[in-house]
């Protein structure tokens, strides 16, 4: 599905009504309907298994409590632990149990903690959420511009130097380009903090305010202090340039790739006849068609963000939900874990969902 | 994209080994770029298998014959890379890291191709039920951030523990199953397009049992896309492998050498200002990742008539159509798409877009 969607020709055949057109507008309403119904509900057996197998992946080690306390507490102690959170029952009807209270929202309490899982969830889900917005910001804002110049200067030296940049990006693990960043400009020219969201006097202001979000930047608006703002901002170029790069590379070859491909095509050739500049060509007319599988490959994108942001955030002790799954695998707390997996999973899902969506609302031929 | 073209080419295929062949088809700037990685690559082989030799002490090792090595030593003087937090050399360590990083990525790589093969063979062939099982859970599986499933799977196999050759088995392990579904779905998608090839009805009409055409005729050619699964899969291997050692389900100093390991021993020597530590281990999985990823875009790039150097598609047209089957609509045979190969490389041309 993605490829055809990288096939850069889609909005050339919008651009050339000839056959496509009546025919598309026979079926529009009922195709596109159909398909976001038929796509939806395929995301209810994604989540399953995936919540499915984790469950009983999880549990083939045996019971959370065992796992967290065990050789701290005496085996009568343990026990006990064990028959008050209802391990000792079967495992089917743990089960099922799981499902439904997953179903209802509830994921549980942390053993470590003593905290509901779902509350750790909405806690630190915000800041998680932060950081790969501005993460996607920065891959969009590097990764784009620079896979078009790379496509126009075609085979030449700006093309293999971004290439071999695109490859560093990959090649490069968060954290390791987290502790270089942290490295350079937070230790040696100082100026960049070291770590964490926001200094401890910007975080107590936040704290006061009655409608807190949990998202920093939008907090930091509200207390309509400037210097918290730019507090918080700061704290957020790091970590973000760190997980934002990982994904630049993807978005700088996915538009060099398209850019290059539109480029040979008919109405391309049509326009450079007509003596548009090769720039111009670039810039209007190869590059938003280009854009399309941009989309398409954000779904994936947001998987690889928050595999990633469990590493950028342990790197920065940016306290989201992937600082806080390692937290809870430092203490095996499987209970835990497992909840921040199912969410995971959960949004996962349904951001492929969105993006599949978006990619057949601009392109007709995604529409199975 | 049909094989109406596949008789001429056979001898020609049989002279060259895979990657030889692509050295003879690359021009110019891909050429540098395949060799450069060929290079990078067979360095890390080297250094991982001669690693007791190379190395100047033991991975765990931490005093020589002029008593302990002391904590945190600037690089230099018996140690040119400097010592860890822990006491260990830096430069020993990463040597021996090669090893460890070497054979999780063959324990890996085999291990799912195996299983992947084995599945999307049996899956796409027979079909019904098991296929849609099989399809939906690893299109569930596989647009799962790889990572994650990665710790879930060291918890199942080590139980969050990492004790010696274990730990270095568990991460391999735990990768193998986030790769079984991409080469579930390329093996499959290629067995049910090839399973409809009249070459395979001749066969079943000679009396050839199932067994027999999955391994002679499906099997045989539905894996020449491996290669380049393979390569995108083992740089795939050494970052998984490292950010599992980074967030703690790594193998521990004394059971073996691991740079994401070392790299979390170092997150709290960045902040006094500690740089030996840190950049050395991650400077060795950039290189290698990027050796092999190197490697890999240059195969795809070949493969792909749209992205191969210019002079070089007159020359090579005839190619053109086996190698690009490898892409093709392969692994885009779910909702995830093809870019789940987490490098992102696009394989732009399907069926449709070549013909």
């Amino acid at each position: 599905m993605t490829t055809e969607a990288t096939t850069p020709a889609a909005p050339a055949a919008g651009r050339q009504p000839t056959t496509r057109v009546p025919k598309k507008k026979k079926g529009e309403g009922g195709g596109i309907i159909r398909y976001i119904v038929i796509r939806f509900l395929l995301i209810f057996p994604t989540i399953f298994i995936l919540v499915s197998m984790v469950f009983w992946l999880m549990r083939t080690t045996g019971d959370p409590i065992t796992a967290a306390l065990g050789g701290r507490l005496s085996a009568d102690q343990l026990a006990d632990r064990v028959h008050a959170a209802g391990y000792d029952r079967p495992i089917l009807v743990q089960y099922v149990e799981y499902l439904g209270q997953i179903f209802t929202g509830n994921f549980g309490t942390t053993i470590s903690t003593n905290r509901p899982v779902s509350e750790v969830l909405l806690t630190y889900g915000a800041a998680t959420a932060e950081l790969a917005f501005y993460a996607l910001l920065v891959a969009f804002l590097v990764g784009i511009p620079l896979g078009m110049v790379a496509a126009y200067w075609r085979d030449k030296s700006p093309d293999a130097s971004l290439r071999i940049f695109a490859i560093l990006c990959y090649a490069t693990p968060v954290f390791f380009s987290g502790l270089l960043f942290k490295l350079i400009f937070a230790v040696w020219l100082k100026v960049l903090p070291v770590a964490g969201r926001a200094s401890t006097s910007s975080e107590l202001q936040m704290q006061l305010l009655p409608g807190k979000t949990g998202f920093y930047t939008i907090d930091a608006i509200q207390t309509g202090n400037p210097a918290v703002l730019i507090d918080v901002l700061t704290h957020a170029v790091l970590p973000a340039l760190a997980l934002g790069l990982l994904t630049a590379g993807v978005f700088l070859r996915l538009v060099r790739t398209n850019v290059i491909g539109t480029l040979g095509t008919d109405y391309v050739d049509a326009a450079r006849s007509r003596g548009v500049s090769e720039f111009r060509l670039v810039r209007k007319h190869a590059y938003r068609p280009a854009l399309i599988p941009i989309i398409t490959v954000i779904g994936l994108q947001i998987a690889l963000l928050l595999g990633g942001a469990v590493l950028t955030e342990t790197t920065f002790e940016w306290k989201g939900l992937g600082f806080m799954l390692s937290e809870f695998l430092q203490a095996r707390d499987f209970v835990a874990v497992q909840g921040i997996v199912a969410l995971l999973a959960v949004i996962v899902a349904l951001s492929n969902f969105i993006v599949d969506i978006i990619a057949a609302l601009i392109d007709p031929r995604v529409r199975y | 994209m049909t094989r109406i073209d596949s008789p001429p080419r056979r001898p020609s295929r049989l002279a060259s080994l895979p990657i030889i062949h692509q050295l003879h088809q690359s021009v110019g700037l891909q050429r540098g770029m395949l060799v450069a990685g060929l290079v990078i690559t067979a360095l890390f082989v080297l250094t991982a298998i001669l690693a007791p030799v190379v190395a100047p002490y033991g991975y765990s090792q931490l005093r020589g014959p002029d008593g302990v090595f002391g904590a945190q030593q600037p690089p230099g003087g018996a140690h040119l890379f400097g010592t860890t937090v822990g006491g260990y050399d830096v430069l020993s360590r990463v040597l021996w890291g090669a090893q460890t990083a070497l054979f999780v990525i063959v324990v890996a790589v085999l291990l799912s191709i195996f299983a992947g093969v084995f599945l999307g063979l049996v899956s796409g062939y027979f079909g019904g039920w098991l296929d849609r099982v099989l399809v939906v859970v690893c299109d569930a599986v596989y647009a799962f951030p790889s990572l994650l499933l990665a710790i879930v799977m060291s918890i199942v196999i080590s139980g969050g523990k990492s004790n010696l050759i274990g730990g270095v088995m568990a991460a391999a392990i735990s990768i193998t199953v986030v790769f079984i579904p991409q080469y579930f779905r390329v093996i499959r998608a290629e067995t049910v397009r090839i399973k409809s090839e009249a070459y395979v009805e001749s066969a079943r009409v000679l009396g050839s049992g199932n067994i027999r055409i999955m391994v002679r005729h499906v099997l045989r050619n539905a894996t020449r896309t491996l290669p380049l699964i393979f390569t995108l899969n083992s740089s795939e291997a050494i970052l998984t492998l490292a950010g599992l050692g980074f967030l703690g389900f790594g193998i521990e100093p004394t059971a073996a050498s691991e740079w994401g390991y070392d790299l979390n021993k170092a997150i709290s020597d960045v902040s006094s200002g500690i740089w030996w530590t840190s950049l050395f281990p991650g400077l060795a999985i950039v290189l290698v990742v990027m050796g092999i990823t190197l490697v890999g875009e240059s195969l795809n790039d070949l493969a792909d008539p749209r992205l191969r150097g210019r002079r070089a598609v007159g020359a090579n047209s005839g190619l053109v159509a086996e190698t690009s089957v490898v892409p093709g609509g392969t692994l885009t045979a779910g909702p995830g798409g093809l870019d789940g190969l987490e490098s992102g490389t696009i394989h732009p041309n399907d069926g449709e877009a070549t013909s």
